[in-house]
């Protein structure tokens, strides 16, 4: 009962941490999951005339879409300030006696997340009284206006439905009216605006930045936003579509303009951007320190590089120990001493499969000869094992050597196995050998060897791999199951065989 | 291949289990030493006057060694063996002596330097458990009763009885064979005969996991021998557990034809072999006895209520 209750425990804790990873802070659950990051420049121009000036530029305010990871400005010799402005924020610089050409930098780093449209500022906005229009507009506005509401239910449908008949190349008559083709965008949208007003619908527009790899003198595109009573809808005005597309980054909205110079002239503002895919648990890091959470920081990601690989390696320990629990206790697979062959399946990392069940027979059967033939010098234990430790090595090396010369780079890695542990596997099996017979010993012999190939494959599994050393938390979800498979007293599957013999017996008594 | 339901259903005591419900919790861990070391169970036993083979003398370090004759006084016959070995293992049997030589049991001549090697060996611990340093004791060579003279090669058979919470549950006797090269390892080929716990006379005998009428070598029939000093052999096994305070033990008789039952070792794991040779499950029997309110006192009485619960 304790033992379940404790188990519980572990299992919980080790759900309920993994989950706030991979909810809150978005870690992801798989390793092969890389995002798209960002990074804008806005580039801010003008010239000084003498006196003091102040430049007002319009940044991103936690875009839909993207999680701001970054931001960083490069205003030498200017007073900075960011504030919120309405649905805005505003970068203010300020500085005296400019003088010529003025180069300010604003940077943001973001990482497209599809989950991150966390509410914005958004002030509820006056119903806009309709327009005075001209008698001909008037006429064209209303029916088209009429007949768009009759074929649509809601703001969105008749937004979307009107900017397919606006946006029509084979237009009625009345839209022609109303249409320009050789406005540009901004107009067509204001001109949309125009139009929704005479359906009093509140409207504003978007500015959007296109994110393009190698994007250099990017403009800002206006996107059209409708109000529906509850929430600012947008659309891409020129066909129609709903939402935000992901690959676009909201920069201002409303009729603030982009650039406010005040003692100064010839603003130009210019944007680029570059585009890398970041690994996922940098991402997360950045993510852990916006949302002031520790837990990332307290990580295995917060140790040196060198020290983290070596954790790679060894959270995953407990899942050879796993294995040999598994087919120990359950299978009943025979082994020479407990965890050998997780040391050999750590070993195989470097060897690989195929190769380090080769080399480790190679080795054991020339440590065996070795072996037998030591045990004619009748000698001492501990000095008998020390000489078997130097023959291990020698052997080592000669396999190396020679499977260099035949090409067999493979043999070069023989050098990671633990000759120590080695060197006992061959003095106990020796002994087994001479006590029980040569079966024992290579039933035991090739059970170690099976452990080890099949703890080999599951340690160095990529997921499990990942999932070890990013929730090392999950390892408490293995600790869990060795506590209760400490008390696992059914049959091995071993057993069902042993005393099939046994069991018909009793059956026919 | 059978379901763990039909073993279930039989009775049959897996290891898992045996470790899990048993000896983790009837064998406390501080008593596992007096079993382990052979010498403190050899002198415990003494002192509680049951019987073992006499103990000749013990080499603790490097340096006896030298002194071995006199240790070995004018004994011809003896036994070397580890203190604290397993499994029957690193014992040397010398049947004789031949000028200097000696000679082993199975005719084999053993010089006196080979002879010191295999005591040094012992004292580095090539034998014992972990490997620690160990003690070589040097004992009585048992002379086997001759009632399994016709059923064994060389080698002496011993009778292996469980005993638990005081009672004994099941008995069999492992017979060496050429196979098992005269050890009475079942693993290694010996014969496992179960012996009906009231009367004392075998059963059906197996080899190798499959049922055996007769011994490999002699042909002769290995069911319904009874075994003499039966009651004898039950109550030094029964009293065992008064010494050893080891609710799930497994003690390992000889039967000398001088002096009767001798207590060889004690094995706080006994293996499950035994539910082989009897051909029962163990599971059944194990839970009557765990389900005794009370257990009597007296190692007879413990003898006379197993007798009562399993005899056939």
């Amino acid at each position: 009962m304790h033992l379940k209750v404790l188990a519980l425990v572990l299992v919980i804790t080790a759900v309920g941490i993994c989950y706030y990873k991979v909810s809150r802070l978005g870690v992801p659950l798989t390793p092969d999951a890389s995002a798209e990051v960002w990074t804008v420049e806005a580039t801010l121009t003008f010239d000084g005339d003498g006196r003091s000036a102040k430049a007002a530029l319009a940044i991103p305010s936690d875009p839909p879409g993207f999680t701001v990871l970054d931001e960083s400005f490069v205003s030498s010799g200017f007073g900075l300030a960011t504030e919120p402005e309405g649905a805005n924020r505003i970068a203010r610089w300020a500085a005296r006696n400019l003088n010529g050409r003025q180069t300010l930098y604003y940077r943001v780093v973001l990482n497209e997340d599809a989950d991150a449209n966390r509410e914005r500022e958004r002030p509820v906005p006056a119903y806009p009284s309709i327009p005075e229009y001209t008698a001909p507009e008037r006429a064209a506005v209303f029916a088209l206006l009429e007949n768009v509401r009759s074929r649509s239910a809601d703001t969105a449908s008749f937004t979307q439905e009107l900017l397919r008949r606006f946006n029509d190349p084979t237009a009625d008559a009345e839209v022609e009216v109303l249409r320009d083709d050789s406005a540009r965008p901004l107009e067509q949208v204001q001109r949309l605006q125009y139009i929704l007003a005479g359906a009093r619908i509140p409207t504003r527009i978007a500015y959007v930045l296109p994110l393009a790899e190698g994007l250099r003198h990017g403009r800002l595109n206006p996107w059209l936003e409708v109000y529906n009573g509850e929430d600012w809808l947008a659309f891409n005005p020129i066909n129609g579509h709903q939402g935000f597309a992901r690959d676009v980054l909201v920069w201002h909205v409303g009729q603030r303009p982009l650039v406010r110079l005040d003692g100064a002239s010839n603003a130009q503002v210019d944007f680029s951007a570059t585009r890398a895919s970041r690994d996922v648990m940098g991402l997360a890091q950045q993510r852990a320190r916006l949302l002031n959470s520790d837990i990332l920081d307290y990580s295995l990601l917060s140790l040196p590089i060198a020290t983290q690989n070596t954790y790679k390696v060894l959270l995953t320990v407990p899942l050879g120990a796993l294995v040999v629990v598994l087919l120990r206790n359950f299978v009943g697979f025979r082994t020479f001493g407990t965890f050998m062959p997780v040391l050999i399946a750590l070993a195989f990392r470097e060897t690989e499969l195929i190769w380090g069940c080769i080399l480790f027979s190679v080795l054991v059967a020339l440590g065996l000869i070795v072996r037998f033939y030591l045990e004619r010098l009748k000698l001492l234990l501990v000095p008998r094992l020390a000489s078997m430790l130097t023959i291990v090595i020698l052997l080592m090396a000669g396999v190396s050597v020679i499977s260099h010369k035949l090409g067999m780079e493979h043999g070069l890695s023989i050098a990671l196995f633990p000759m120590v542990i080695l060197a006992m596997t061959i003095e106990r099996m020796s002994i087994v050998w001479d006590e029980n017979g040569p079966k024992d010993a290579l039933l035991s012999g090739l059970g170690s060897l099976a452990v080890a190939a099949l703890g080999f494959v599951v340690m160095t599994n990529p997921l499990a791999e990942y999932l070890a050393f990013v929730f090392p938390e999950l390892l408490l979800l293995v600790l869990a199951f060795t506590l209760l498979a400490g008390r696992y007293t059914g049959y091995r599957l071993s057993e069902l065989w042993r005393f099939r013999a046994a069991a018909r017996a009793i059956s026919r008594s | 291949m059978r379901s763990p339901a039909t073993l279930r259903r039989l009775g049959i005591l897996g290891m898992n289990q045996r470790n899990g419900d048993y000896i983790s919790l009837y064998n406390e861990r501080r008593f596992y030493p007096l079993v382990d070391d052979k010498l403190k169970t050899k002198q415990l036993a003494m002192a509680a006057g049951i019987a073992t083979p006499e103990l000749y003398g013990v080499v603790e370090i490097e340096h006896q060694i030298r002194d071995l004759d006199t240790l070995l006084g004018h004994h011809r016959e003896f036994v070397i063996k580890p203190a604290q070995g397993s499994g029957g293992n690193g014992i040397m049997v010398i049947a004789g002596r031949r000028g200097a030589q000696f000679v082993r049991a199975s005719g084999v001549s053993v010089s006196r330097g080979e002879l010191e090697h295999f005591i040094s060996n012992i004292l580095s611990g090539m034998y014992s458990l972990g490997g620690l340093p160990d003690k070589a004791i040097i004992e009585y060579r048992v002379q086997p009763h001759s009632v399994f003279d016709a059923v064994s090669f060389q080698g002496v058979p011993d009778i292996r009885t469980i005993v638990f919470r005081g009672v004994p549950v099941a008995s069999m006797v492992r017979l060496p064979t050429r196979q098992s090269d005269g050890k009475a390892n079942l693993h290694q080929g010996a014969i496992g005969a179960g012996i009906d716990l009231a009367s004392g006379h075998t059963v059906d005998g197996v080899w190798f996991n499959s049922v055996l009428d007769a011994h490999p070598d002699s042909g002769h029939a290995v069911r319904g021998i009874q075994v003499p000093d039966w009651d004898a052999l039950l109550e030094l096994s029964a009293r065992s557990y008064d010494l050893t305070r080891l609710g799930y033990l497994g003690v390992d008789v000889v039967l000398d034809r001088n002096h009767g039952p001798l207590v060889l070792e004690y094995n706080a794991r006994p293996g499950l072999n035994i539910q082989l040779a009897n051909q029962m499950g163990l599971l059944n029997r194990l839970e009557k006895v765990r389900a005794l309110e009370t257990i009597p006192e007296s190692a007879g009485e413990r003898v006379a209520l197993g007798k009562r619960l399993f005899g056939q």
